[in-house]
């Protein structure tokens, strides 16, 4: 069936790969009809799901270096966006995002413009001239650019305490999910979801990641966009629920108003009976409920952080030229877009079937009894996620009675909406692959910054091929099992530490990589002085303001970056005008660097 | 002036009109979040403030990129540095 190369058979073994999928899913479906128990539809999805990740990584195994680094730089403009767009999109985009906007509203979706608006950072500024550089990972940029080691192990630290903030929440959601889908309970979830990943990651690093990562985001983007579509032809919200948002946004604000939204207030002493970590919807579902600067601070900090997070940036080191590179990046934005674009539309989707008395799933108007008579109400309550209580004592389910978790809009909706158990087991899939491919680029990232930066750059220079891609394995096993550990000590929400981890790449790496291509003058110690005083002031204002602290100019703990990266650009531009320019060897390689034709800076094999 | 300094003079001019929409509609717009709400223009039948957050921006992005990266080839081939295919 497939002849030649690998990689010159890429559409036909992934058009192969996806119809299997759907086919599996129609198989599943028939399944259910057949009386199939849905604990049992849960289990199949992620076991089969993970079982081919793991054959891919079996499949993609390597001893080469370039191959485990950068997977052989090889990788064609497409699917290397699609590789970035699940290396991207994490188990808190795909499983908290759609939920977060039904909560908070616009405030929310600072995220959405920073989360994609970013790209443009990373298309214009950096990511072409990374490629032309031929590094293998973030630190050797620094490292090669400003020379010296202190520069690449304060690069490395960056990375680590960035990425690894970022790692414990995607192994911590591969844990929920898969707690929830196999039905065990969550601190062996937690080793479940690392087995998973490294199985994925260990044996062929770059190239095995590469190829899982595509097959990943087929079947998340699947899972997202399926359910959305469906519940929106189902409730007669129109084809294509993208195109046709204005009637669903008007029919709920009329809904807003009818039941009372912001003039019913609970009392401290009712709020006190929900349990935690569920809210009802107290803001309004268009409107405009925060300050120009807290929006744009967010966002700002989002688009930045996007530009420094090194497991994005090493993702277009994988493409075989500086011109993919960056026709790369748009592609890796066509593919999140598509699954950011339709998180505003479940949220919509899924509030409109719980208000709209006039569709059959609307509960809100209904009693009391009635709904806690539904199934789904019942299975969804016992899981912690849903809760209703009679505050006025009038037998009738009211707006402000009603609660519900972040992550159940997009795990409860299909239910809720009516649509068949299959598309949960899908969803959960979906959920599973997302936290599943950014937890591997991310414990990649951080074990070859180690492996290569650290150990073979400055521990062993003379470490044989052998020896380097044993201690580059040994290294992403410690750090996963590390990762699951503090994973499973459960000690922050999957959100916040997400956003965190943008802020320290943010305070830390953002100008120091920035101009290291576009200002000749800056220098190894502009560039230390940048990297450690950044990511010192930025965590120091996030102890501050997490221990009480004021704060200034409105910057919170989730936007600690601005002063950490505004310390960084200060601290650089300073300290390197008062020390010696860059030797002609250095500035004739930032030349070189800035033109696509030519070597590489660094050979193909170092 | 040198080739390569042409080249990236060009390059320096593509990057700042690329930053200058980004900065627009990243940030530039939602300085006016309660103006675009109030305001009767509503081409997609709802307040453009929520149509950029949630479709707009994010379209316009993926546009600018491609867009960039187009311009960005042109440069490389008027200066002859376009690398090799076989590269």
């Amino acid at each position: 069936m497939i002849k030649g190369k690998f990689i010159d058979n890429l559409p036909k073994v992934y058009g192969i790969y996806t119809g299997g999928f759907l086919v599996f899913i129609i198989l599943m479906a028939i399944a259910e009809q057949a009386g199939m128990s849905a604990k049992l539809i849960g289990i199949f999805f992620v076991a089969f799901t993970v079982s081919i990740y793991a054959i891919i990584g079996y499949l993609s195994r390597t001893l080469q270096l370039d191959a485990y680094y950068v997977a052989g730089r090889q990788v064609p403009t497409v699917f290397n966006g699609m590789a970035t767009a699940a290396d991207w999109m994490s188990g808190a985009s795909f499983v908290a995002m759609a939920g977060g906007i039904y909560f908070k509203g616009y405030g929310y979706m600072a995220l959405l413009v920073g989360w994609t608006g970013g790209y443009v950072l990373v298309a214009s500024l950096l990511a072409p001239y990374l490629r032309k550089f031929g590094c293998y990972t973030v630190p050797d940029f620094i490292g090669t650019r400003y020379g010296g080691n202190l520069a690449r192990v304060c690069a490395v630290l960056v990375l680590t305490v960035a990425s690894f903030t970022y790692v414990t929440a995607q192994i911590n959601a591969t844990g929920t999910i898969a707690s929830v889908a196999l039905d065990i309970p969550f601190g062996i979830a937690v080793y479940v979801g690392l087995a998973s990943i490294l199985l994925c990651s260990m044996l062929g690093g770059m190239r095995a990641v590469t190829w899982t990562q595509v097959a990943q985001y087929i079947v998340l983007i699947i899972a997202y966009l399926l359910p959305v579509f469906w519940i929106s032809n189902k409730m007669g919200a129109g084809f294509f629920p993208h195109l046709m948002l204005a009637d669903e946004v008007a029919r709920i604000a009329e809904l807003e108003s009818q039941f009372g939204l912001g003039t019913v207030k609970n009392s401290a002493a009712d709020l006190a009976t929900v349990p935690k970590g569920l809210a009802g919807i107290t803001k309004a579902h268009s409107e405009v409920n925060t300050t120009p600067w807290k929006f744009i601070s967010l966002a700002v900090c989002m688009m930045a952080g996007t530009a420094s997070l090194p497991h994005v940036m090493m993702r277009y080191f994988t493409t075989p030229s500086v011109k993919t590179a960056r026709r790369s990046v748009g592609w890796s934005l066509f593919f999140i877009f598509l699954l950011y674009c339709s998180a505003p539309m479940l949220a919509t989707l899924s509030k409109l079937s719980l208000m709209d008395p006039n569709l059959p799933t609307g509960i809100i108007g209904k009693s009391i009894a009635d709904v806690q008579a539904i199934d789904w109400y019942q299975n969804w309550n016992q899981a912690n996620l849903m809760f209703i209580s009679d505050f006025n004592g009038n037998g009738t389910l009211e707006l402000n009675e009603f609660f519900m978790g972040g992550k159940a809009v997009v795990l409860a909706t299909p239910e809720i909406a009516g649509l068949p158990y299959v598309i949960s087991g899908l969803v959960a899939a979906g959920g599973m692959a997302a936290a599943m491919s950014t937890a591997d680029g991310l414990v990649l990232a951080i074990a070859n910054a180690l492996s290569h930066d650290l150990y073979y750059k400055i521990i062993d220079p003379k470490a044989e091929t052998k020896k380097r891609l044993i201690v580059a394995r040994v290294l992403l096993f410690i750090i996963g099992f590390a990762g699951a550990s503090i994973a499973a000590l459960e000690i922050q929400g999957i959100l916040g530490s997400v956003i965190w981890a943008f802020d320290f790449a943010m305070s830390g790496l953002f100008f120091p990589l920035v101009l290291g291509v576009w200002w000749k003058r800056a220098n190894a110690q502009g560039a230390v002085a940048g990297m450690l005083l950044g990511l010192i002031s930025g965590t120091a204002y996030l102890i501050w303001v997490r221990n009480g602290g004021a704060g200034f100019w409105g910057i919170t703990q989730l936007t600690f970056g601005i002063v950490g990266s505004l310390v960084s650009l200060v601290s650089m531009i300073v300290v390197s005008l008062m020390t010696k320019a860059p030797d002609a060897a250095t500035q004739k390689m930032v030349d070189e660097v800035r033109i696509p034709s030519g070597r590489t800076v660094l050979g193909k094999q170092h | 002036m040198s080739k390569q300094a042409q080249h990236w003079e060009k390059t320096r001019n593509l990057l700042w009109v690329t930053l200058a929409i980004w900065f627009v509609f990243s940030i530039g717009i939602f300085f006016f979040g309660a103006e675009m709400e109030a305001s009767n223009f509503r081409p997609f039948g709802y307040p453009l403030s929520y149509y950029m957050t949630c479709q707009g921006s994010l379209g316009i992005f993926v546009i600018l990129i491609f867009w960039f990266a187009n311009r960005q080839e042109k440069i490389d081939e008027e200066f002859g540095y376009t690398e090799r295919e076989d590269d």
